[in-house]
């Protein structure tokens, strides 16, 4: 048992630091942008319209003769601070309304789940472009649209941790000691419901990158030429005969970016557990 | 009958049903190990119990005879399991499938968790005869309807086709031994099968047990911590510590002449009333309740509710200063629900509840009152948040004295932790580091950091060892006699009680039926329910030397 537990702690921390390593490169890369871009991710070249990675185009260049690293670059920061703050909305909506739903429960909890429900209903894409219909497209459009679209399944899975939870017996203490119902429910019932929606998070930080890509591709999402990896990806879809790297680049960029949020998800979920302490 | 006794090729008469030789379990390929050159040799039809406490290693000899411990324990070299002659450490894994169920039957503690929860109890208890045999459906439920009736399930064909939930734990627990002795096994091993159950009701399973395995000469490894369990229906008893039997014997010569020390305290820690003295109570009334009734809503169906629930009702008791007056019985006759109404965590439906002469109501509670009233709860496992630190558990209550500041606070916090035998290095400590007694310690401090007057503890000790039990029971004496709190103890466990308690009051399906001085209610019981469960109790003072299995 032992040894089992030092290996699999080893691992979590080779996850954890490969995690870790990947985030902080993807946030350095989004806040340098303007100053480690090569070249300016707008300028239009036609002469190398679609080139293959070359001298002076490390990654080749998209169908306006744009360099794709220098877009990449730019689009980091666009995809990935619209991922951060919009499942940061998402799960502090979610956790508020769902920590309150599921400890209140009673008519409380009839009303919120109703309207949470019927949100669930629609799919997110939907929701959201419903909701960007009032806001407008901009960037704050769709950080509000997609938080708040995202925001149910984080209310439906606080809510069901916060249903098992409340009824353990150190919530019935934190009544006897004499707390109210809103120092019980944030200290105690929230810290120990966390675990599932970190989970969720790390899950949604990819399905809000897809998402602002799916608006951008219908017009709605961030403006051209204004590169983010979604709509990169987008424009390259009519080229990917001739480039296949358009699509490569931006596709690979959204992949580990969302496999390095997994791994630190998960190391940071393991290391908020306090069933871990004293085991190394 | 044929098709399941086959298997049984002649093992000699003369030949032990199990025989263990020189095992030892390691943690995989360290030196250390849970279970050190135990050996033990068990007749056919016969019965024996491996007693300890929690980490004695007594669960995991009994899994290493079926094969079945945990991934990186192993069974060391030079171990030898002989059952009915042929060594279980040198078959391989199918001829071990081949034994599990059909030869060697295992009933598991937890009855709510070890039956399938989607599956009807039909199916479950047909599971093991598929598997083993080659009868047919109609037979397998023949056999199921026959077995059902044995052990007196009402209603038997309706229940083939219920779910576990539709029963209470020792209903699950008589099913669970059902469908296990279906198969009748040469050996059947009870992994604690009571200790999630009340006094009637385990003593109720054990009987069965008893019954069902002597029809079928079975013999019963059962594992236990309850002394007095064994020496009632337990002919052979081996006691084991860190890993290693220390005493072995019949259970009646070891438990009345115990050889080794540690087997000594076991047997100290067994309740006795001569350890401490009843007080006089003369105090002034604190808490008294009149013509109390408590009702719980129905439960919503899908267009109706169902009737509701009434937990107690003309319930009257007075508790004075100082004493601590146990509320005794069965599981669902409401003893918890007054606990639980006192500190107002259930809201009474009528009646009155007074304290200090002051009515006591907790929807709109008297300033301070909070403080003066406190509970303990049963679990220490699931009372403390798992993410605070026990220091930050303790101080919690004191955070709502608004004049307190952190220094006296930490103060407050260090001596109450010390007042329950833990040091300083504690107040860091998560609560999954400490064991279940710590906690419980922890539990108490909380519950006492602000001194309170009153205090409910519900079933404190009841998932406890018994050694710890005894330190545990002492303890909330000890403090009671410096503090002086009032303390209404509620418990199943006569044994607990008749350590703790001045006054004791008998709660049978929501209304007290006797209420009287301890030593009235033990000596000179009058209802037939208080009877009953002295019965049960298996008090060792009573029973000793007795075992009814040996007879």
């Amino acid at each position: 048992m032992i040894a089992q537990t030092f290996r699999s702690l080893r691992a979590l921390r080779i996850n954890a630091l490969l995690g870790l390593g990947i985030v902080l490169l993807v946030l350095m890369v989004a806040a340098l942008a303007p100053w480690i871009s090569p070249m300016d991710p707008l300028q239009i070249n036609l002469r190398a319209r679609l080139a293959p990675p070359q001298e002076g185009f490390p990654l080749g260049a998209d169908e306006f003769g744009r360099d794709v690293l220098s877009r990449l670059i730019a689009g980091a920061r666009t995809s990935v601070t619209i991922a951060l703050i919009t499942v940061c909305v998402a799960v502090v909506l979610g956790s508020f309304i769902g920590v309150i739903a599921g400890y209140r429960r009673g008519w409380t909890d009839r009303l919120l789940m109703i309207v949470n429900d019927s949100m669930l209903a629609f799919p997110g894409l939907l929701l959201a472009l419903g909701i960007m219909a009032v806001f407008g497209a901009s960037r704050n459009g769709i950080i509000v649209a997609l938080g708040l679209a995202y925001s149910p399944v984080v209310v439906r899975v606080v809510r069901g941790s916060v249903m098992s939870i409340r009824e353990r017996e150190y919530i019935e203490a934190s009544r006897v000691i004499g707390n109210s119902e809103w120092v019980t429910m944030l200290r105690h019932v929230l810290p120990n419901c966390l675990a599932p929606v970190l989970m969720v998070a790390t899950m949604m930080f990819g399905w809000v990158i897809l998402a602002e890509s799916a608006l951008s591709f219908l017009g709605l999402g961030v403006p051209p030429p204004a590169p983010s990896w979604g709509n990169m990806l987008n424009t390259a879809r009519p080229h990917i005969a001739q480039a296949p790297q358009l699509i490569l680049f931006p596709g690979l960029c959204i992949t580990l970016t969302l496999l390095g949020v997994n791994m630190l998800g998960d190391a940071v979920r393991d290391w908020m557990d306090p069933k871990m302490e004293g085991m190394a | 009958m044929s098709a399941i006794s086959s298997p049984q090729t002649g093992p000699k008469p003369s030949q032990p049903t199990l025989a263990i030789n020189n095992l030892s379990v390691r943690i995989g390929d360290s030196d250390r190990c849970v279970v050190r050159d135990l050996s033990l040799s068990l007749p056919p039809g016969g019965t024996l119990a491996l007693v300890g406490e929690s980490g004695s290693g007594k669960t995991m000899a009994a899994r290493a005879v079926l094969g079945l411990l945990p991934s990186p324990l192993r069974v060391a070299q030079g171990s030898q399991i002989l059952f009915e002659g042929t060594d279980l450490c040198q078959q391989p894994e199918s001829a071990l499938r081949r034994v599990r169920g059909a030869r060697i039957g295992m009933v598991f503690q937890e009855p709510m968790v070890s039956l399938n929860p989607s599956m009807s109890i039909g199916e479950q208890m047909a599971e093991g005869m598929r598997l083993h045999t080659r009868l047919s459906r109609a037979e397998i439920r023949d056999r199921s309807l026959a077995m059902l009736e044995r052990i007196r399930i009402p209603n038997p064909g309706a229940c083939l086709s219920a779910y576990p939930h539709e029963f209470s734990g020792g209903m699950r627990q008589r099913i669970m031994l059902a469908s296990v002795m279906l198969l009748r096994p040469a050996l059947l091993i009870a992994d604690e099968p009571t200790t999630a159950l009340d006094t009637l009701v385990s003593r109720e399973v054990l009987d069965l047990m008893i019954e069902l395995t002597h029809e079928n000469n079975t013999a019963v490894l059962l594992i236990s911590h309850d002394l007095g369990m064994v020496a009632r229906y337990m002919r052979d008893v081996v006691v084991m510590k860190d890993g290693a039997a220390v005493e072995q014997g019949t259970a009646s010569s070891v438990l009345r002449e115990p050889a080794h020390a540690y087997t000594r305290r076991l047997v100290d820690a067994l309740p006795r009333r001569s350890a401490t003295t009843a007080r006089r109570t003369t105090g002034a009334p604190l808490v008294s309740v009149h013509d109390l009734a408590i009702t719980y809503p129905g439960r919503q169906r899908l267009f109706s509710r169902s009737a509701p629930t009434e937990a107690m009702r003309g319930v009257s008791l007075t508790i004075r200063e100082g004493e601590t007056l146990a509320l005794v019985g069965g599981s669902g006759s409401g003893k918890t629900t007054l606990g639980r109404a006192l500190v107002g965590l259930v809201q009474p439906s009528a009646g009155q509840m007074r304290f200090r002469g002051q009515p006591l109501d907790w929807r709109m509670p008297a300033p301070g009152l909070r403080q003066q009233i406190q509970m303990v709860f049963q679990d220490p496992y699931s009372s403390l948040d798992p993410r605070q630190r026990i220091g930050a558990i303790v101080a919690e209550p004191l955070r709502l004295e608004p004049d307190l500041s952190p220094a006296a606070r930490r103060e407050r916090t260090e001596e109450m932790l010390q007042a329950v035998g833990l040091d300083g290095s504690f107040m860091d400590r998560l609560p999954h580091q400490l064991s279940g007694g710590q906690r419980q310690r922890v539990a108490i401090a909380r519950a006492l950091v602000r001194k309170p007057a009153f205090v409910v503890a519900d079933e404190p000790v009841s998932a406890l060892d018994m050694t710890v039990q005894a330190q545990i029971l002492r303890l909330i004496r000890e403090l009671q006699d410096r503090m002086g709190f009032a303390c209404l103890f509620v418990s199943h466990d006569l044994g607990a009680v008749e350590q703790v308690a001045d006054r004791v009051a008998v709660m049978q399906a929501g209304r007290i039926v006797e209420e009287g001085t301890r030593d009235a209610i033990f000596d000179a019981p009058e209802n037939p329910y208080t009877i009953a469960l002295l019965e049960a109790a298996m008090l060792i003072d009573r029973r000793f030397g007795q075992p009814e299995a040996a007879q």
